[in-house]
C-alpha cells in the first residue's frame, strides 16, 4: 500500500503501518551513522543531552558525499543499519519512532520497536544520486568534526521507503528469505 | 630496453579513474544491470531495478556519485618488468591520484586512520595497493572503488579437500544468504578458490575486477559459474533484499593452486555499484 507520511511522526501512524507498504515521508528528519551513534551513546552514559531530541523523530542511517556547488546535498543513500543495532535500543527507548538504512536487524532492536510502537524504513541502497533529490535542505546540527557522518537535519519531500518492521514485529526480509 | 614513466602520468590516470569508477558503471556492469530490469519477475524486484536505472541516469547526468559510500580505493598494478618510474615515489604518487581524484571528484572520504582509533584521513588515502610484475614495458591500472556494506559481507572458508566443488558451492550460498539485504542486491559475487589464506582473498576481489559478462577458459570454472549463478538466484533475496529473482548479476571465479592438505575458499561480495575501471599507459 501506498502512504504518505509526515515527519516527526505521530504515534498513530506509526500504529497504521504495516511491513511491506510504500511510504513516502515529508518532513524533518535526522542523519547520523556509527561515530554519531557511539558519541550519543556517550553522551547518554554521562547523562548529557543528545544534540537533538529523538522524541518522535526518525534517523536516517547516511553519510554523503560531499554537494557540488549549487546543490543541497551530495549522493545521499542508506547505509547498513546493523552497525547501530548496539546503540539503538536506546533511543527507541527515549521515544525515537523511527530509522532509515537497509539491511537486517537483531532481536533487541525488534523489541525494542515493538516496545515502544516504533517502525523501520528500507531505502534503495546504492540509489544515492535518486535520493539526494528528495532532500530539499540539509544542516550539520552536530558534530561537525565527524565530517560526512556529522549530525544533520534534512528536510526531505515524498523521500521513498518501504516498511521492513511494523511496530507489530512484522518483518518483510523474513518474510522474504524465510 | 628499459622504459621511462613518470610518475605523474600515474598520479593523473588515477585521479580520473576514481571520478569516472564513481560516475558511470563500466559497460559490462551496465549491461547486466539492464538486463536484469527484464529478467527479474517480481513486482518489487522490478520496480527496485527500473530506480537503480534512474538512479544511474541521474549520477552521469548531474555528476552526483552513482552511491554516497564511494569507497576505499583497491588498485592493481601490472608492472612490466622494463619499466623504470621516474620522477618521485610511485606509492605516494598513487596515493596522491587518489587524494586528487576524491577531493575534487566530490567524493565521500571514508577512511580512518586506524582501525580502532579511526580517525577520518579526510582524503581517502592511503589506497589498498597490489602490485604484479609481468613481462613487457606497459603499466595496467585497475582502479575499484570498493564498497563496504558489501564488503563486511565477505568470508573465507578453508575447506578440506574432500569437501570438494559442493563444498565451495555450499560455502558460496552460504555467504550470499547472510549477506541478503546488507550488500544492496543485485550482487556481483568474486570467488577465489586455492592458494593460501591471503592469495584465495586476493583472487576473490581480482575476480570482481574482470569483466562480468565472460566466464573462465577453465571448462569445470565456467560451469561452476553458471551453476552459482543459478542457485543463487533462486534463492529470492531479489533487488534490495526485497523478495526477487535477480540477487546477483555475476558470479566470476579465480583459482589458483593450493597445497596438498587445503582448500582455501575467499568469497569476496559486491553490490551492484562494482565500479572497476581498467587503464593502460
Ligand atoms: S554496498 Fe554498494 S550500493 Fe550499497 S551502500 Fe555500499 S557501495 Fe553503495
Amino acid at each position: 500500500m501506498d502512504r504518505q507520511l509526515k515527519s516527526p511522526l505521530s504515534e498513530k501512524d506509526v500504529m497504521d503501518l504495516r511491513a511491506g507498504d510504500y511510504v513516502y515521508i515529508t518532513g524533518i528528519i535526522y542523519t547520523a551513522r556509527d561515530a554519531a551513534h557511539k558519541r550519543m551513546f556517550e553522551a547518554l552514559e554521562n547523562g548529557e543531552e543528545l544534540p537533538f531530541d529523538v522524541k518522535n523523530n526518525i534517523i536516517y542511517y547516511m553519510g554523503p558525499s560531499p554537494e557540488r556547488e549549487g546543490k543541497v546535498i551530495g549522493s545521499a543513500g542508506p547505509t547498513t543499519s546493523s552497525r547501530m543495532d548496539k546503540y539503538t535500543p536506546s533511543l527507541l527507548d527515549l521515544g525515537l519512532k523511527g530509522m532509515i538504512g537497509k539491511g537486517k536487524r537483531n532481536d533487541s532492536v525488534k523489541d525494542a520497536v515493538v516496545r515502544n510502537g516504533a517502525v523501520y524504513f528500507a531505502a534503495v541502497g546504492g540509489a544515492g544520486a535518486l535520493l539526494s533529490k528528495k532532500i530539499i535542505k540539509s544542516t550539520v546540527i552536530a558534530y561537525d568534526d565527524l565530517g560526512t557522518e556529522a549530525i544533520r537535519e534534512l528536510e526531505v519531500k515524498e523521500f521513498p521507503v518501504i516498511v521492513v518492521m511494523d511496530s507489530l514485529g512484522n518483518n518483510l526480509y523474513e518474510n522474504v528469505v524465510g | 630496453m628499459i622504459r621511462e614513466i613518470n610518475v605523474n602520468e600515474v598520479t593523473e590516470c588515477i585521479k580520473e579513474m576514481c571520478i569516472e569508477a564513481n560516475h558511470f558503471l563500466s559497460n559490462d556492469m551496465d549491461l547486466k544491470m539492464r538486463e536484469a530490469v527484464k529478467e527479474e519477475e517480481s513486482i518489487v524486484g522490478k520496480q527496485i531495478l527500473n530506480q537503480l536505472q534512474d538512479n544511474l541516469k541521474i549520477a552521469g547526468e548531474e555528476m552526483i556519485p552513482i552511491c554516497q559510500d564511494t569507497g576505499m580505493a583497491v588498485i592493481f598494478m601490472e608492472i612490466g618488468q622494463n619499466v623504470h618510474f621516474i620522477e618521485g615515489d610511485l606509492n605516494e604518487a598513487i596515493n596522491e591520484g587518489v587524494r586528487l581524484g576524491y577531493q575534487q571528484g566530490y567524493l565521500r572520504k571514508s577512511v580512518v586512520k586506524d582501525p580502532i582509533e579511526r580517525e577520518n584521513t579526510k582524503d581517502n588515502t592511503p589506497a589498498i595497493i597490489h602490485y604484479e610484475i609481468v613481462s613487457g614495458d606497459k603499466v595496467k591500472i585497475t582502479v575499484e572503488p570498493k564498497g563496504f556494506g558489501s564488503e563486511n559481507m565477505s568470508r573465507i572458508f578453508m575447506l578440506k579437500p574432500s569437501d570438494g566443488i559442493e563444498g565451495v558451492k555450499a560455502a558460496v550460498i552460504t555467504a550470499v544468504k547472510d549477506a541478503g539485504p546488507n550488500a544492496c542486491p543485485p550482487m556481483v559475487i568474486g570467488v577465489g578458490i586455492g592458494g593460501t589464506f591471503e592469495k584465495c582473498a586476493l583472487l576473490a576481489k581480482k575476480a570482481l575486477v574482470k569483466d562480468i559478462t565472460k566466464h573462465s577458459d577453465i571448462a569445470y570454472v565456467k560451469q561452476l559459474e553458471i551453476d552459482l549463478l543459478r542457485e543463487i538466484n533462486q534463492l529470492g533475496i531479489g533487488p534490495g533484499g526485497l523478495g526477487g529473482k535477480m540477487t546477483a548479476l555475476a558470479v566470476n571465479v579465480e583459482t589458483y593452486p593450493t597445497h596438498i592438505a587445503g582448500l582455501p575458499v575467499a568469497v569476496n561480495i559486491c553490490c551492484h555499484v562494482n565500479r572497476h575501471i581498467v587503464k593502460h599507459i
